[in-house]
């Protein structure tokens, strides 16, 4: 089977929405069909990625301790637009640490996120072939 | 080219349905193939048989239904979303023990994989949302 | 050619206008549909910021325009398509981003 660049775009924040939990549900079917993936969190997309979420006391599922498997499942690009952040007074401190293990590296640990400009993200949306919006 | 189409919002309450039934119907007419239609989140509200809007309007989940009839389109409903929903085909009520199912002829409920499937094998894959 | 963007939102009730215009590189265009084709009516600031985005194209859904009475509102640069032109542009760049 051929392999394609695909893109998932997250522009939503979390609860509010359900956009968020269920573009997540997509990328852990797709990782499934070996393809090229690369996520990207842009504008309010970044709030996905917060650590210390806890949503007991709204009555829904905290889908946030996903995002931390995604490396299990050989996603491993994930683009968060440093501009974003920045707008909303975030750093990557405050985003979760997520991170995958290199096979071919014996198993070294690598960080998933890349923290990359608006510019750079753009470079690598053009290159898709594949995206997905939500 | 192959075409794929993702609508991702409901009827009515949306524009989007409308705008890819729109692009669905230009893109048959020029000649292009629609490899599959697939409707996520509250989209998959557009594959109810028990709309009945007034008889000025347009009737959304017809309009897709004939569509379907009149070129042999694959509709898919994506399952997690139906079922959080309440959108069923018979088997999938029968499975779940009720007596009565809502998805319109023309539509078939299915998993996931169909979108990323309808990405691998399209040439183009456009979202409609919201 | 370059990726087509989509946006359907009033550049007066969302950033997805603006969001939109940081990621349209040179060769790319930008189709205005549903609620985004205000952003191609005159004296608005989208419009202005349209004219200034050199090396980028846009263009506008004419159904959605003519539906909501703006067609003679339409600023200059600004190409209109119907359905079959949206196919088009579909068909001719290389993907689609659909900025919701």
């Amino acid at each position: 089977m051929a392999v394609k660049k695909f893109m998932y775009v997250n522009r939503k924040a979390p609860y509010g929405t359900v956009y968020a939990l269920e573009s997540l549900e997509v990328v852990l079917i797709g990782a499934a069909f070996d393809q090229d993936v690369s996520l990207a969190f842009i504008g309010d997309g970044v709030y996905e990625l917060t650590k210390g979420q806890d949503t007991k006391a709204i009555g829904q599922k905290n889908f946030s301790p996903v995002y931390s498997a995604l490396g299990d499942y050989d996603v491993n690009k994930i683009y968060v637009e440093k501009e974003s952040l920045e707008e909303r007074g975030l750093t990557l401190d405050d985003l979760q640490h997520l991170v995958w293990e290199d096979e071919d590296e014996d198993y070294a640990e690598k960080d998933s996120i890349r923290l990359v400009s608006r510019a750079e993200l753009a470079d690598v949306m053009s290159e898709q072939e594949i995206i997905l919006s939500f | 080219m192959k075409f794929s189409i993702q609508v991702n919002e409901g009827p009515y309450q949306k524009q989007a349905s409308d705008t890819a039934y729109q692009f669905a119907k230009a893109a048959i007419a020029a000649g292009h193939e629609i490899f599959r239609i697939f409707f996520y989140h509250d989209g998959v509200n557009n594959a109810t048989k028990l709309a009945v809007p007034p008889q000025d309007d347009r009737h959304i989940p017809k309009l897709w239904s004939e569509l379907s009839k009149e070129h042999n389109l694959d509709l898919v409903v994506c399952i997690a979303a139906a079922q959080r929903r309440g959108m069923m085909d018979a088997d999938e009520a029968k499975r779940q023990g009720f007596e009565d199912n809502n998805l319109i002829e023309g539509f078939r409920i299915s998993g996931l994989g169909q979108l990323i499937e309808a990405g691998i094998e399209s040439d183009r894959l456009v979202v409609f949302g919201a | 050619m370059g990726l087509l963007h989509t946006v359907n939102k009033s550049p007066f009730e969302s950033n997805t206008f603006d969001a939109c215009l940081g990621y349209a590189l040179d060769g790319s265009t930008v189709l205005l549909i549903e609620d985004g084709v205000y952003a191609a009516t005159t004296g608005t600031s989208a419009a202005e910021k349209i004219k200034n985005a050199s090396g980028v194209t846009f263009a506008v859904l004419g159904p959605d325009l003519q539906a909501r009475g703006l067609e003679s509102k339409l600023a200059d640069g600004i190409k209109v398509v119907d359905y079959e032109g949206f196919v088009n542009l579909v068909a001719e760049h290389d993907s689609v981003q659909s900025w919701l």
